[in-house]
C-alpha cells in the first residue's frame, strides 16, 4: 500500500511539473503541431496555479460551509433532515455550468462571480457528505456513548466525526474534481485559468492550445482525485 | 443496602403513561430483574437510572443521594451500560473500546490498558487475541463479552443491562448467561436488567419484577413468581410450563444421590433383592471418572459412548433436557477433574421440583 502510495504521488508530481513546464509544453505541443503551439499570453505554470487556486479555493469556502451546514443538518430534526438531502440531490442534477451561466447576470464577469458560483456549487456535495457521514453512525454506538457518559463534545470529536470522515471526504473529493473541471469554462467569464487556452483556441481554430489547457486540467483533475482517495481510504480504514 | 431507589417514578411522552407509580429498590450487590412484554415500561424504568430517560413525577436516589443532584455525564460513568444492540465503536479496537470510560474518567492508558486485560479474560476472550481487533471481527457472542467487559471496565457499582443477551442465538445467551453468573459471583456488582424472556430473569435474578403497561404487576422472587403468579397476566405470562421453568433455578447437586461405582475391569455388585438397591453402576477408573454403566452382577468396563454427565454446576433443567435427549436412565454429575460426583434419576428431578413448590426455594 505504501509502495503504491509513493509510486502514484511521484507519478501525479511528475505530470503536473510536466503540464507546468514551458519548456517541456513547448517541446511536446511544437512536435506535434509544428512551431508556435504553446499559448502566448501566459506561461503554463501561470495558468496552472491560477487554476488550482481558483478551484481549490472555491472548494475550500465550499467545504467549510457545507461541512457547518451538514452538521446542522444532522442535528436537525428528521424533517428537516430529509428536506436537506432531497434539496442537495435536487441541485446535484443542475449542470454546474448552468450555475456558471446564471452567475454572470447577476455577478458580472472575472474571477469573482466564478469563484462565487463554484463555491456555491460545490457547497452540495460537501453538504451531503457531511450528513450523510453524521447520520451513518450506528445508533446503537450514540447510545452507548451517551450511557457510558461521554459529553456531546467528545462524543462528536471521538465518536460521530471519525465514523463520518469516509463520507465528508468523498463530499469533498467530488465537490474538488466537480470544481476543477467547471473552472475551465469560468474563462469564458474572464476568470483565467486553463480555460484561457481552450477559448483562445476554439476561437482561433488552434487545436494545440485546446490540447494544451485539456491536457493540462485533466492532468490537475485525476491528480487531485487520486490524492483525495488515498485520503478517503486512508480515514475509511483509520 | 439499597443502592437504587425508585420512589413513584413515572415518566409520560404525550398523553400516555410509560411509567406509572414505579417503586422499587435494588439491593447491592443484587439482580435484579425487570420484565414484561414491550411497551411495559421497562425499558424507562432503567434508562431512568442513568438519567437518560427523565421522570415527569417521583424520585429516584442513587447511593441516598436524588438523581437530579448528579450531572448526567459524571453519573453515567459510575454506572455499566450494556444494551442489547452493544454498540461497541466500530472505528475502535477492543482494547480503546474496553478502556473508553477509564479514559473519560481520566486514568493513564497504561493502567486502563492492564485492567482492560484482565476484563478480557474475565469474559473468557484471550487478550493477546482479541484487543487488537475491530468489532467488525467479532462474532455476535464475542461482542457482548466485549461489551459487558466495557461496561464493567472502571469498576462501577451498579450495571444496567438493557436485552443483553438478546441478540445471539440461543446457545451462546445460554454460555453468556452463565459465564456473567460466574462474573457476578466473583463481582458482586448490582445488576440492574431488563429482559422479555422469563427463562433468562428466572436464570439470573435475585427479584423479578413483572411489569405491564407501565405498571409493577408481581416483585417477587423467581421461585415464587413461578410458584404463584398473581392474577390472570402473570400467571400467562409465566405459562404453562412454569414448572419446567422452576427447574433452571435448582442446582442438580442439591439433589443429587452419592453415586454407586464399580472400578473398571472388576464385577459389579449382584443385586441384593431389594427394590431400593442401585439398578444401574458407574463404571470408573483408577481416578474415578466414568468410562460407562453396568448392570449389577455385570463386569465393568468402559462403555462404547461416553457416560452422561454433566458439571457440578447444572440444574435440573439441564439434566432434565439431557435425560429427554439421550434417554440415559442415570446422569452423572462429574467435578472439574471429571471424577464422578453423584448421580440423579428422573425420580429424584419430581421430588426436588414437588418440594421446591412448597418451599418457594431461591438459588
Amino acid at each position: 500500500m505504501k509502495f503504491r502510495t509513493v509510486v502514484g504521488g511521484g507519478c501525479a508530481l511528475a505530470a503536473l511539473a510536466a503540464v507546468s513546464s514551458e519548456r517541456f509544453m513547448g517541446w511536446a505541443l511544437g512536435s506535434a503541431f509544428g512551431p508556435g503551439a504553446l499559448y502566448p499570453l501566459s506561461s503554463p505554470a501561470e495558468l496552472l496555479a491560477q487554476h488550482l487556486s481558483l478551484a481549490l479555493g472555491a472548494s475550500l469556502a465550499a467545504a467549510s460551509v457545507g461541512f457547518v451546514l451538514g452538521i446542522i443538518a444532522s442535528m436537525a430534526g428528521d424533517e428537516a433532515k430529509r428536506l436537506v438531502m432531497a434539496a442537495g440531490a435536487l441541485a446535484q442534477t443542475v449542470p454546474p455550468v448552468a450555475v456558471l451561466a446564471l452567475a454572470v447576470p447577476v455577478l458580472g464577469f472575472g474571477s469573482r462571480p466564478v469563484f462565487v458560483a463554484l463555491a456555491l456549487y460545490g457547497i452540495l456535495p460537501v453538504l451531503h457528505g457531511t450528513a450523510t457521514g453524521l447520520n451513518s453512525v450506528p445508533s446503537a454506538s450514540i447510545d452507548a456513548a451517551v450511557g457510558m457518559g461521554m459529553g456531546r463534545s467528545f462524543r462528536f470529536l471521538r465518536i460521530e466525526l471519525p465514523l463520518g470522515l469516509p463520507a465528508i471526504v468523498a463530499g469533498l473529493r467530488s465537490s474538488v474534481v466537480i470544481n476543477v473541471g467547471t473552472a475551465a469554462i469560468g474563462a469564458a467569464m474572464g476568470a483565467g485559468g486553463l480555460g484561457r487556452p481552450i477559448m483562445a483556441g476554439l476561437v482561433q481554430f488552434k487545436t494545440s492550445y485546446v490540447a494544451q489547457g485539456a491536457v493540462a486540467a485533466m492532468v490537475l483533475a485525476l491528480s487531485l482525485d487520486w490524492a483525495l482517495a488515498r485520503i478517503e481510504r486512508a480515514v475509511t480504514r483509520a | 443496602m439499597e443502592i437504587l431507589r425508585y420512589e413513584g417514578a413515572g415518566k409520560r411522552y404525550g398523553s400516555t403513561w410509560a411509567l406509572r407509580d414505579f417503586t422499587l429498590g435494588v439491593e447491592e450487590g443484587t439482580i435484579t430483574a425487570l420484565i414484561g412484554p414491550s411497551g411495559s415500561g421497562k425499558t424507562t424504568a432503567l434508562r431512568m437510572a442513568n438519567r437518560m430517560a427523565e421522570p415527569d413525577e417521583g424520585v429516584i436516589r442513587y447511593d441516598g443521594r436524588a438523581l437530579r443532584s448528579y450531572r448526567p455525564e459524571i453519573l453515567r460513568r459510575s454506572m455499566g451500560y450494556v444494551i442489547q444492540s452493544v454498540g461497541l465503536f466500530p472505528h475502535w479496537t477492543v482494547l480503546q473500546n474496553v478502556c473508553a470510560v477509564p479514559r473519560l474518567l481520566g486514568r493513564r492508558a497504561r493502567e486502563a490498558e492492564a485492567r482492560a486485560d484482565e476484563l478480557l479474560s474475565l469474559v473468557g476472550l484471550e487478550p493477546a487475541l482479541y484487543r487488537g481487533r475491530r468489532p467488525s471481527e467479532l462474532s455476535g457472542g464475542e461482542a457482548q463479552r466485549v461489551g459487558v467487559a466495557r461496561a464493567l471496565a472502571a469498576d462501577p457499582p451498579l450495571l444496567l443491562m438493557d436485552e443483553p443477551f438478546g441478540a445471539v442465538d440461543p446457545l451462546q445467551r445460554a454460555k453468556l448467561q452463565a459465564s456473567f453468573l460466574d462474573i457476578q459471583k466473583r463481582l458482586k456488582k448490582t445488576v440492574l436488567l431488563v429482559t422479555h424472556d422469563l427463562d433468562e430473569a428466572v436464570r439470573l435474578a435475585d427479584r423479578v419484577v413483572l411489569m405491564r403497561g407501565g405498571v409493577v404487576v408481581q416483585e417477587d422472587t423467581p421461585a415464587r413468581l413461578l410458584a404463584e403468579p398473581s392474577g390472570d397476566f402473570a400467571r400467562d405470562f409465566v405459562g404453562e410450563e412454569r414448572s419446567l421453568k422452576r427447574l433452571a433455578r435448582v442446582a442438580a447437586s442439591s439433589c443429587a444421590r452419592p453415586p454407586a461405582t464399580a472400578l473398571a475391569g472388576s464385577d459389579a455388585p449382584e443385586a441384593d433383592g431389594s427394590c431400593d438397591g442401585p439398578s444401574l453402576y458407574w463404571v470408573i477408573d483408577g481416578r474415578g471418572r466414568p468410562v460407562g454403566l453396568v448392570r449389577p452382577g455385570g463386569r465393568a468396563k468402559p462403555g462404547e459412548k461416553a457416560p452422561p454427565v454433566l458439571p457440578l454446576g447444572a440444574t435440573l433443567k439441564e439434566v432434565l433436557a439431557l435425560m429427554l435427549e439421550d434417554g440415559p436412565e442415570l446422569v452423572g454429575l462429574v467435578d472439574d477433574e471429571g471424577a464422578i460426583r453423584g448421580e440423579l434419576g428422573l425420580v429424584d428431578i419430581a421430588r426436588a421440583s414437588s418440594q421446591a413448590v412448597v418451599t418457594g426455594e431461591s438459588r
